[in-house]
């Protein structure tokens, strides 16, 4: 369930590709480097949302007061992403919940540790440190209106038949949920659905008395709610926990054993305290943890404001997040021109093979890009930068093959014949003639693959390959829209730089004759 | 490459000279078919060397077909074609092509490269050297009259008389034994065409090379050619001088194509 993360709302699907496109695409990645660097760095992964980049951030730096080098690859996909980079050893361990491995992972209803690590051991992993929480659907009243009617429980709620309730869709839905709930407690009422962000003013102007909420929802403050106890155990368990590959306690003793003395250390008021830190106050993660730890869970408030959005753009990070978009967009366009234009030519001069290439690059542009980072993580075995320099690159392939095909093909028949009745051979006309009076066609898919890349580098940042997609993934994670632009506005500005210099290419590049 | 045979064939057809050498662009019985249309029935020609032969006829006749089987740009479907002696194929078509000089309408220059690049574009491929390509260049300027600073100039720079120079230029560059032009002067206004003409048939003339021109235009035929080679619907219908056109037509055909063009006084001269 994990109920914060967006990976959970379907729109990162299981991969369905199959057959054939696996064969092609496995041929193409053939030469890619694959493989994990051999690690002597702890890394830890998080999710993309709140709690997870809260917990993440708190194990590195528990590790690294252990003295053990620690890196965190913050914001990463959702579950199936974060479980195929600890499967690869990418991430060596990542916060996550006991019902989540189960149902997700196990596809199991049995989430005691025991069951689970039954299940995972065959897999090289593990699950261990209960950290003292859990993260699970929960019913929520105002505080002084529970108080007012005596309500404690979700059993409490069962004698008041006139109280409002208004429930998420995905809640009323789910087998976990409403329907659920209605028998376990008997419940008279009839609930409406309500967008989850609307249900928090709703309840406070008294449109709803009854809302669902995450148990360590930051909000729970903010907004004075009283969490109603499960006191029939209906909701199963998401106790946070560590998820670990086997060989972590070997290869990092010092630091697995400051990581188990976690355990039970952060409670369900800690960690609404922390992530409202995060969402309400704009605290940064690392600041917080390290506040945490400082205090080993006092949770004081403390009083950081949101950054304002031109501190965030030019932040210590930005040349960095530069770098690593540069290298993600030109690194993949080269590949890309060196693999597109050749087939280009090859369409251009073999009708048969033309709609084949053709057609196979086109189809790969239909793939959700989210769907084929997946896909490409268990086949190079590892997250980060290789995966999405092979996606961009795969992307960057239609404007290519296909501008430099049409490039060639439009060529007039005098001028082709021309060339020919010269006596110049094949190789020689297509490279003192051909070429050059298709290269504007050809230096305008590539420009056309640039700007594209500059774009779809943004989405690289769920699988950690940073860019300035990093900005933007927290900024969503965080519901913080000046992050967000942090990141969305240097990528606009790049692609228009992309595109500026494609232009000044042209200028330079192509024969004043074809202008 | 045999170049001594002895002729069966008769003597107006033969592909050997009177001097018993092998004539340089023989054509037997070439024919194409594309698709459901025959554009070229079996036909047999030789043009006479160092003279110009035109082909002349209304459009869709099958001699630009006709001229370009003999530069190896279309295929014919039965026969062959040898240029001094030699069979046309895919193993020898580029060499032979490089003693083929070839313009067509609106000069077909590349537009990337300027006048210059688009003369010297083969010799260079050919790594002709340097001072020998400069003073190709200079001759064959002062033969086609185009100023040096011309050809500077991209194509699109050109007017359309100074574009058939340089393609002119392009097709003589490496002195070919053969000159073949595909409609030169159709794109061209009345004027310039005029005086294209009288400095073509100059350079024509001069320069004493088997020259095979393309045109529908009959004036031009009569202007330009030793010999007429008069189509019709993919076959030869009469060959000669425009005399034996006029005077002596092979069929009805001949004089209606002939009547169709009269009204022009320099014929009427002629």
């Amino acid at each position: 369930m994990q109920p914060h993360e967006p990976g959970s709302r379907g729109w990162l699907l299981a991969v369905p590709i199959e057959g054939g496109m696996k064969t092609f695409l496995l041929t193409l990645l053939a030469c890619a480097c694959s493989g994990a660097l051999a690690q002597q760095t702890l890394s830890v992964g998080s999710k993309r949302f709140t709690e997870s980049y809260i917990l993440g951030e708190i194990a590195v730096q528990t590790a690294r007061a252990a003295g053990a080098q620690a890196e965190h690859r913050q914001g990463l996909g959702n579950t199936g992403i974060l479980f195929a980079a600890l499967k690869s050893g990418s991430i060596d361990l990542y916060p996550d919940y006991t019902g989540t491995i189960a149902r997700e992972l196990l596809k199991s209803e049995a989430s005691d540790l025991e069951s689970l690590n039954r299940g995972l051991q065959p897999l090289g992993l593990g699950v261990a440190v209960p950290l003292g929480f859990e993260d699970t659907y929960a019913l929520a009243m105002l505080d002084s209106e529970a108080q007012r009617l005596g309500v404690r429980t979700i059993s409490d709620l069962a004698t008041h038949a006139q109280l409002r309730f208004g429930l998420s869709h995905e809640f009323l839905n789910r087998n976990d949920g409403w329907p659920g709930l209605v028998r376990a407690y008997g419940l008279p009422q009839a609930p409406r659905g309500l967008d989850h962000g609307l249900a928090y003013e709703a309840l406070v102007g008294g449109q709803i008395d009854v809302m669902d909420i995450y148990s360590t929802d930051a909000k729970i403050a903010k907004y004075k709610l009283r969490v109603l106890a499960d006191d029939r155990h209906f909701f199963p368990d998401y106790g946070a926990i560590l998820v670990y590959r086997l060989d972590v306690p070997q290869r990092f003793p010092g630091a697995w054993a400051a990581l188990q003395r976690l355990q039970g250390k952060i409670g369900a008021d800690a960690m609404v305290t922390m992530n409202a830190q995060a969402e309400l106050e704009g605290q940064g993660f690392a600041d917080i943890a390290a506040g945490y730890l400082a205090r080993s869970g006092s949770g004081r408030v403390g009083a950081g404001r949101r950054s304002g959005f031109l501190s965030l753009l030019f932040g210590n990070d930005f040349w960095r997040l530069t770098r690593q978009h540069l290298l993600l967009v030109f690194a993949s366009l080269a590949a890309a021109v060196v693999v597109g234009i050749p087939l280009g030519i090859w369409a251009a001069r073999s009708a048969r093979a033309a709609q084949p290439i053709l057609s196979i690059v086109a189809v790969i542009q239909t793939i959700p890009s989210l769907a084929l980072l997946a896909f490409l993580i268990p086949l190079l075995g590892t997250i980060g930068t290789w995966p999405a320099l092979v996606a961009l690159f795969l992307y960057s392939l239609l404007p290519i093959v296909r501008n430099t095909y049409s490039g060639l093909s439009d060529i007039a028949p005098p001028l082709r014949e021309s060339a020919q009745a010269l006596g110049l051979p094949s190789g020689a006309r297509l490279r003192l003639v051909e070429l050059p009076l298709a290269a504007r066609s050809i230096l305008a898919g590539i420009s056309t693959s640039a700007v594209i890349n500059v774009g779809t580098a943004t989405i690289a940042a769920f699988i950690g390959a940073g860019g300035y997609g990093e900005r933007i993934t927290t900024g969503l994670a965080l519901n913080d829209n000046a992050m967000l632009l942090a990141g969305a506005v240097p990528a606009a500005v790049l692609a228009l730089l992309v595109h500026a210099l494609f232009a000044l290419l042209d200028r330079r590049l192509i024969p004043a004759g074809l202008r | 490459m045999t170049r001594f045979r002895t002729a069966e064939a008769p003597a107006r057809e033969s592909r050997v000279t009177n001097h018993g050498r092998s004539a340089l662009i023989a054509l037997e019985n070439v024919s194409k078919v594309f698709g459901p249309k025959t554009v070229l029935a079996p036909t047999s020609l030789t043009p006479a060397e160092g003279r110009t032969t035109v082909l002349l006829g209304p459009s869709g006749c099958g001699k630009s077909t006709l001229l370009r089987i003999i530069v190896g740009l279309i295929s014919p479907d039965t026969g062959r074609v040898l240029f001094d002696g030699e069979p046309l194929g895919p193993a020898n078509v580029d060499e032979i092509r490089h003693r083929i000089g070839y313009v067509i309408q609106e000069g077909g220059l590349f537009p990337h490269l300027d006048g210059v690049r688009n003369v010297t574009l083969l010799a260079e491929y050919l790594g002709r050297d340097r001072a020998w390509i400069e003073r190709r260049l200079s001759e064959l300027s002062g033969l086609v009259r185009m100023p040096r600073q011309l050809l500077q100039r991209y194509p699109r720079e050109l007017s359309g008389g100074e574009r058939q120079r340089v393609a002119l230029m392009r097709g003589l560059m490496l002195d070919p034994q053969a000159v073949l032009l595909d409609e030169p002067l159709a794109a061209l206004d009345a004027i310039t065409r005029r005086e294209l003409q009288t400095e073509l048939k100059e350079v024509f003339t001069r320069l004493a090379k088997t020259v095979v021109l393309v045109t529908h235009d009959l004036h031009e035929a009569a202007w330009f050619g030793h010999e007429i080679v008069l189509m019709r619907s993919g076959r030869i219908v009469q060959r000669g001088s425009l005399e034996d056109l006029l005077l002596r037509p092979a069929e009805p055909f001949v004089t209606e194509f002939v009547h169709a063009q009269r009204a022009d006084p320099r014929l009427a001269a002629a």
